[in-house]
């Protein structure tokens, strides 16, 4: 198989490690952090903080 | 029609359709706001309904929580994987706020700029530093850090979330000083160069671009080469050669040249005429 056979099923196993970073993240609860710190004001995204 | 304006319009509308917040002067507070969106959005936008995945991504980084964030480089990845910069093409709501800003006729003349390499890769810097090693590494003594690109740079967060809500509280007006003018400045900066040169925040600042740029070689959308055609395209790059390069929005410019002119009718000084661009090589 050619180096750029490789690369056409990178993008698929790319996916399959993003597909289980998004799994854990969740598991772990950090759909919770992002959403406390999406549901007050940003101070620093609005120059203040 | 084209349909690139009216996706982009769409996602925008999307994006930030909690109108009420821009009556209110508040944000919304419900579940959406933990799913994060492709684009560059900042989630303290009054209409805002999802959450920015730069800022979601430093505020896990910086918290004394977590020292990673699968849950938003998960997502990342995978619009990266499948997408790459047409991230920036199609779905970025300020992607479209920088090619409205391009439309003012403010410049006479204005210039399809080839910007130089050495500045398009401050982008990477940015990303590298601002969005991930600032966050991580500079911890006050309670394990907090800050977003630091939010903090210093981010000009989507000044004109999407601090001017309208400034405007409508006056207790955060008293409370902007030095660091709203910062920003402030450095977003009008950035304003002025998006009306002189075609996204100019996309090609030389952004670290979500950059780091969607890292998947334009190998994502499952991408441009055929032999179905482009043009001389530079508004991003200044030449179709044939560079249609997959970093810097490619994949907006289908080149695409549309070739259907309206295919290969062997035409010179591509004629198509780049058509455009009524002129062309200028600094690099």
């Amino acid at each position: 198989m050619t180096h750029g056979k490789y690369l056409r099923y990178l993008p698929f196993a790319i996916l399959a490690v993003a597909g289980l970073f998004i799994a854990i993240g969740v598991a772990r609860g950090e759909v919770a952090s992002v959403m406390e710190k999406a549901v007050n004001i940003c101070l620093e995204c609005i120059g203040i903080g | 029609m084209k349909i690139r304006p009216l996706v982009q319009s769409l996602v925008l509308l999307l994006n930030n359709a909690y109108l009420k917040g821009f009556m209110s002067g508040r944000i919304y507070k419900g579940p959406l706001k933990g799913v994060c969106v492709p684009g560059l959005n900042c989630y303290s936008c009054p209409g805002a309904l999802f959450s920015c995945p730069l800022g979601s991504l430093q505020a896990i980084l910086a918290g004394w929580e977590y020292s990673f964030s699968f849950y938003v480089t998960g997502l990342l990845l995978g619009f990266g994987a499948i997408f790459g910069r047409f991230i920036c093409g199609f779905l970025c709501p300020f992607g479209l706020i920088q090619e409205l800003l391009h439309k003012i006729p403010l410049f006479k003349n204005k210039r399809i700029i080839k910007i130089p390499k050495f500045f398009l890769y401050i982008k990477y810097v940015i990303l590298a530093v601002f969005v991930v090693a600032l966050p991580v590494f500079a911890k006050g003594e309670f394990g907090v850090g800050y977003p630091a690109f939010c903090k210093f740079l981010c000009p989507a967060g000044t004109i999407e979330a601090g001017l309208p809500l400034l405007a409508g509280s006056e207790g955060l007006r008293k409370a902007a000083a030095g660091l709203f003018l910062w920003k402030a400045l450095l977003s009008a900066a950035v304003v002025v160069g998006c009306i002189a040169v075609y996204r100019l925040f996309c090609r030389v600042l952004c670290p979500l671009g950059a780091f969607y740029s890292l998947f334009n070689k190998i994502s499952l959308l991408r441009i055929d080469p032999d179905e482009t055609r043009g001389a530079l395209c508004k991003m200044g790059l030449n179709p044939r050669r560079e249609v997959n390069s970093l810097e490619c929005i994949r907006c289908g410019d080149c695409k549309r040249y070739a259907k309206r002119r295919p290969a062997g009718l035409g010179s591509s000084a004629e198509v780049m005429a058509n455009t009524s661009a002129h062309i200028i090589h600094s690099a």
